[in-house]
Formats: structure tokens, sequence, C-alpha cells
């Protein structure tokens, strides 16, 4: 277990190497940071003093260290457009984020599982097969286009509910948060849903799958004999055994979801970090978008390290075999 | 085999039976949806391909649109124009014009990028299967790492990177380049590992054993020998990953960093009508939206199918 973990961690640790190097290339070749500092009225011989003080005459391995000693400290640079530390930028825009993503699972985990138990119990329905099919319309559509139906439903033309910002948010000091007002929760069901669609059909799917296979097993064919009710033998019987792989593909998901954040968050002018990234990557402020790809690197990285870690603990067929 | 003259037709026609009597082509049939599936691509593919003859206005002519025509409904609602079937956009060009041409961009930045994105990951795969050891574990740690993000999340990157780099530029005629160039490279990790897997397999075979003993030089028994044999997977990921191009593009040219306004593409065309969706024109952005929709739908559809009509363990 511990040479298991040993072994993750170093993987991990490499990627996150590349990452960085990566990160640090676009930061530092991709357009000249003095340039993108000074006006136009600045001499030679000042840019060349900034350039010096900056450490950009120093041998690149001395400036990589450095730009990995900075991230380590959050210490990502100061945005070209915003003229604030890119840092500062983030943790502002974080908590947006990340309700946005946590409604969005929820919803998915909420809808899909019952969606998926009922599909896989009731194979032949007719409900069933309007999930499915549902689910690949859902498939099909892509993200952006779900906000604009929906904003184009519930918004232009039921005026239900708004179809842009975060509405009334209250600040808790270094978290603000939409959840605590009418408005705020008005404002995120629209984009919880966009963003969470796709998710929810994943689910839908993968469970109707493993409850089709669960139910043929014997040990549920057991439980029945015994006389115990549908409803136990579905629920505590059936569907435990099939939330595993479902945990962890919702871990998995982390990453598309922080992917699709951006796009939701553009189509309903979600003020989190994705919206950033966006505006960052139209008006090509590098330091942003290096601080945002090291951020996902790294979250992805830590999901995807639990998760192994996870299975390792959970599924003991994974510990024979492997040296 | 009687004389050579007589016979030169006859194989022809014969493939062409062979694939008409082919199992495929009777699951083909027999599976309903595909068929449909098959047809509905086959029509966008159509219209695409003869968007200049058959669309009713060309968007792209200035002298014959009119900014008095501007913002139609379609022709079954109030106030339309009957030479608009489904109304007009913000600057009176022809909706279902738009949509001929914009999907005649997305399906030739889609097919661009599902080659170049196959190209790519072909060779580093082969190159990976059939040389081993260090070159294989640096290609493939690089097609682990990308993997773990988003195919959508990379086509941002190198698209902000590329305008950073080629930011002086001419952005109408880089934009297709920058797009099909991000796509290429998010989307060659599943070619190079479907590749490598099948030409570590096929290395180890008489044939190719026989070919190197005959002193051939790698890359011509890596093209003509091994090439062939792994073809068939491929086929199978072009299809889908076509599907998810086409979206992928939209994606991106939607969020205004893809095809330009004066190219549109149908996600261009949406981002276009989603500035007067509030004002009451849904339909400038609904329309080429269900395009779209439809668009991936079939194709989606008619990957699903091959997918699960090559693979030999679900026969």
């Amino acid at each position: 277990m511990f040479g298991f973990a040993i072994r993750r961690l170093f993987q991990a640790l490499i990627v996150m190497f590349v990452v960085a190097l990566l990160a640090f290339t676009m930061f530092r070749f991709v357009g000249d940071p003095v340039n993108q500092m000074v006006g136009v009225e600045t001499s030679i011989a000042e840019r060349e003093a900034l350039r010096q003080r900056l450490g950009l005459n120093d041998p690149m391995p001395v400036q990589f260290a450095r730009f990995v000693a900075g991230a380590v400290k959050f210490d990502f640079g100061t945005s070209y457009q915003f003229r604030q530390p890119v840092a500062d930028l983030f943790a502002k825009r974080l908590p947006a984020t990340l309700e946005l993503s946590f409604m969005s699972a929820l919803f998915a985990l909420l809808t899909g599982i019952p969606m998926g138990v009922y599909a896989g119990l009731n194979r032949e329905s007719w409900l069933s097969k309007i999930f499915l099919s549902v689910s690949l319309i859902g498939v099909s559509l892509p993200t952006f286009f779900i906000g604009i139906l929906l904003i184009f439903l519930f918004s232009v033309t039921l005026q239900w509910l708004p179809s842009f910002g975060r509405g009334e948010v209250v600040d808790l000091g270094w978290w603000s948060t939409g959840l605590l007002t009418v408005s705020g929760w008005k404002a995120i069901i629209l984009p919880a849903v966009t963003l969470g669609l796709y998710q929810m059909t994943l689910i839908m799917r993968l469970i109707r799958a493993e409850m089709l296979e669960v139910i043929r097993t014997d040990y549920i064919k057991f439980a029945r004999a015994r006389g115990l009710p549908d409803r136990i033998v579905n629920l505590r019987h059936a569907l435990k055994n099939t939330l595993v792989p479902v945990i962890t593909i919702t871990g998995l998901q982390l990453g598309a979801i922080i992917a699709f954040a951006t796009i939701t968050e553009t189509v309903f002018q979600w003020p989190g970090m994705g919206l950033m990234f966006l505006q960052a990557v139209q008006n090509v402020d590098i330091p942003i978008m290096s601080a945002y790809l090291l951020m996902t690197a790294f979250i992805f990285v830590t999901v995807n390290f639990i998760v192994d870690i996870l299975y390792y603990v959970i599924d003991p067929r994974l510990r024979i075999g492997r040296p | 085999m009687t004389g050579t003259g007589s016979n030169t037709p006859a194989p022809k026609q014969s493939r062409l039976k062979a694939f008409f009597d082919s199992d495929i082509f009777h699951a083909f049939l027999r599976s309903r949806t595909t068929v449909v599936a098959a047809f509905g691509t086959l029509i966008f593919f159509l219209v695409a391909f003869l968007a200049p003859w058959i669309a009713p206005h060309d968007p792209f002519d200035l002298a014959s649109i009119s900014i008095m025509d501007s913002q139609m409904p379609p022709v079954w609602m109030e106030y339309a124009d009957p030479r608009f079937l489904l109304g007009t956009d913000d600057q009176g060009r022809d909706i279902l014009s738009g949509i001929f041409y914009g999907l005649r961009i997305s399906l030739i930045v889609g097919f661009c990028s599902v080659f170049a994105a196959a190209i790519l990951g072909i060779t580093l795969g082969l190159v990976a299967g059939y040389m081993g050891g260090r070159v294989d574990a640096v290609i493939m740690r690089v097609a682990d790492v990308q993997l773990t993000f988003p195919a959508i999340l990379i086509a941002l990157l190198i698209d902000g990177a590329a305008r950073g780099v080629f930011g002086n530029l001419d952005r109408e005629v880089f934009s297709f380049w920058i797009l099909i160039f991000s796509l290429a490279l998010s989307f060659w990790v599943q070619y190079a590992r479907t590749v490598r897997g099948s030409t570590m397999v096929e290395k180890n075979k008489e044939y190719v054993q026989a070919a190197r003993v005959i002193g051939l030089p790698a890359p011509i028994i890596m093209v003509r020998h091994i090439l062939p044999n792994v073809m068939g997977p491929v086929l199978v990921i072009a299809t889908i990953n076509l599907a998810l191009a086409i979206v992928t593009e939209a994606t991106l040219s939607f969020l205004g960093v893809g095809m330009p306004p004066t190219q549109p593409s149908l996600g261009t065309l949406i981002s276009i009508g989603n500035n007067y969706l509030y004002s009451g024109e849904w339909w400038i952005a609904i329309f080429p939206g269900l395009a779209l929709a439809l668009l991936v739908l079939n194709v989606n559809l008619l990957g699903d199918w091959l997918r699960d009509a090559l693979n030999p363990k679900l026969r």
C-alpha cells in the first residue's frame, strides 16, 4: 500500500513538473512580459533595468526555479489586463465557480441516480426508453446550446429565472456566497442544470448498465428468495454495489465539470474563474492563462491520485499481482 | 484467372458486391436508427457541399443583402417576408443560406482537424509502438499528461497561446489554421494510444520480421506493412471524433476564439444570434443551433453503431 502510494505520488509529481514547464514556457515566451508592463514612451534603458530587476536576464533554469517557487506560494505574477496579482483575482472568483460546480454535481447525482435505477429495473417500460433517448440528445447537444435554449425558455419566454449573474451575494469575509439569498438561488438554477446535464446522462447510463448486470447475480436472486421486499433488494443490495464506479466516475468527471464551467460561465455571465480564463484567452493575458493551467492541473492530479488510492483501498484485487 | 484483359473490371465489381453481401452491410440495414442517421448525415454533407448552388441567397455577397431586410422573422410568423424562409439576421442575411454556408465551414474544419489529428496520432503511435524503449516512454507520458485534461480546455489554451505568438498576423486567414492546429493537438492522443497498442502486437508477427530480415528500412516497414493492419480502429475513432471536433469547433467559435464573423461557422452564427436572443429575435440563434445539434446527433449515432459493428466482442 505504502509503496503503491509513493509510486503514484511520484508519477503525479512528474505530471505537475511537465505542466509547470509548459506554463513557464507560455509565461516567459508568449509575448514579452516587459512590453506588457510598460508604456510606449519607456526608454530602452529603463526597459533593460526593469528586465534586470525582474530577473529576465538570468539563466533559464534559475528563472524556472523562481517561477515554481512563486507558484508554490500562489504567486503567479500580475495580470496584464487588470494590473492586479493573479492570485487575488482567482481567490475573488473561486467561490462562484465552486458553488456552481457543487450544485451541478448535486443536480446530476440527485436526478441521474433515480433515473438510472428506474431504467435498469424497468428495462422495457416506455419511460426508460424516453430517459435513454433524452440522454442521447443531451449528449449530442453542445453545452452552450443547452444554455441558450434554457435561457430562451425560462428567462426570455417565461421570465421565471434570471439569465445572467449570481444574484445578490452575501459576503462572509473570505467567501462570498449566493446561496443565502432568494435571488442567488434563482440565479444558480439554470447554470447548474446546464453544467450538470451531461454528467446526469453519464451517471444515468452508468447506473442503468450496472443495475442490469447486478440484478442477474446470485446474491440478488438469493435475497429475493429470502422474501425480502423489492425496495430493500433494489436499493440496499443492488444499488449499493453500483455506486463504487459511480463515485469514481463522478470524481474523474470533476475535470470535465471545470472545463465546461468555462463555457457555462460564459453563457450565463457567471462571475467565476472560467469566465476570467476565457477573457484572458481572448485578450492574451498570459499570467492568468498559465496560472489557470497550473491550478486545473493540480486539481486533476490530486483527484486522480485520491481516486487511485481509493480504488486500491476498495478493490482488493488490485493488490494482487502488482510488484 | 483466365484472361488478364477481361478480368480487370471484375475485382472492382466483386469488391463492391462483397461489401453489399457482408455482415456489416446486413447489420446496417437491420438497424433502422442507423439507416436514418446515415441518410441524415448524407443530407448534411450534400447540403454543405452544394451550398453555393442550392442556398437561396449568398450571405457573403454584400450587393445582395440589404439592411432593410434585417431581423425578419421566419415565414410562419407575422411581418415575415416570403423570400426568407427562416428569417434574417441583424444585417439582413438569410438565416437558411447562412446555415448552409456555416455547415460547410463547420464540416471543413471538422474534417481537416480530424485528419490532422489522425496523421499526428498515427505517426506518433507507430513510432512509439515500433521503437519502444525511451521514445515510447516519452511519447506515452506526454499522452498521459494530456489525457487528464479535457480537449476543450487544451484547445482553448493552445488557441490563446497561438494568438500570443501570431498576434500580429491577419486574423481572418489565421483563425482557420490556428483552429485546426489546436483541435489536432487536442485529439491526437486517442489515435496514438490505439495505434501503439496494435503496432506492438503486429511488430512481433512473422511478416514484419520477414520484412526486417530482407533489410527494409524502419519507416517503410511501419507505413507499408504495419499501418494497413492497424487502420480498422482508427476509422472508428475518426468517426466518433468528427462529431466531437464539430462540437468543439462550434464551442470555440461561440466563445469568440474560433472562426471570425466574416467566415461564420455554425458556432459563430449561434454566437451572433445570442446577442439578439433577449430582444425577441430568437430565430437567429436557435435555427443554426438546431442544425448543429441534428448534425452531431446523426454523426454520433453512426459512430456508435460503427464502433459496435466493428467490435468482434459484441457480435
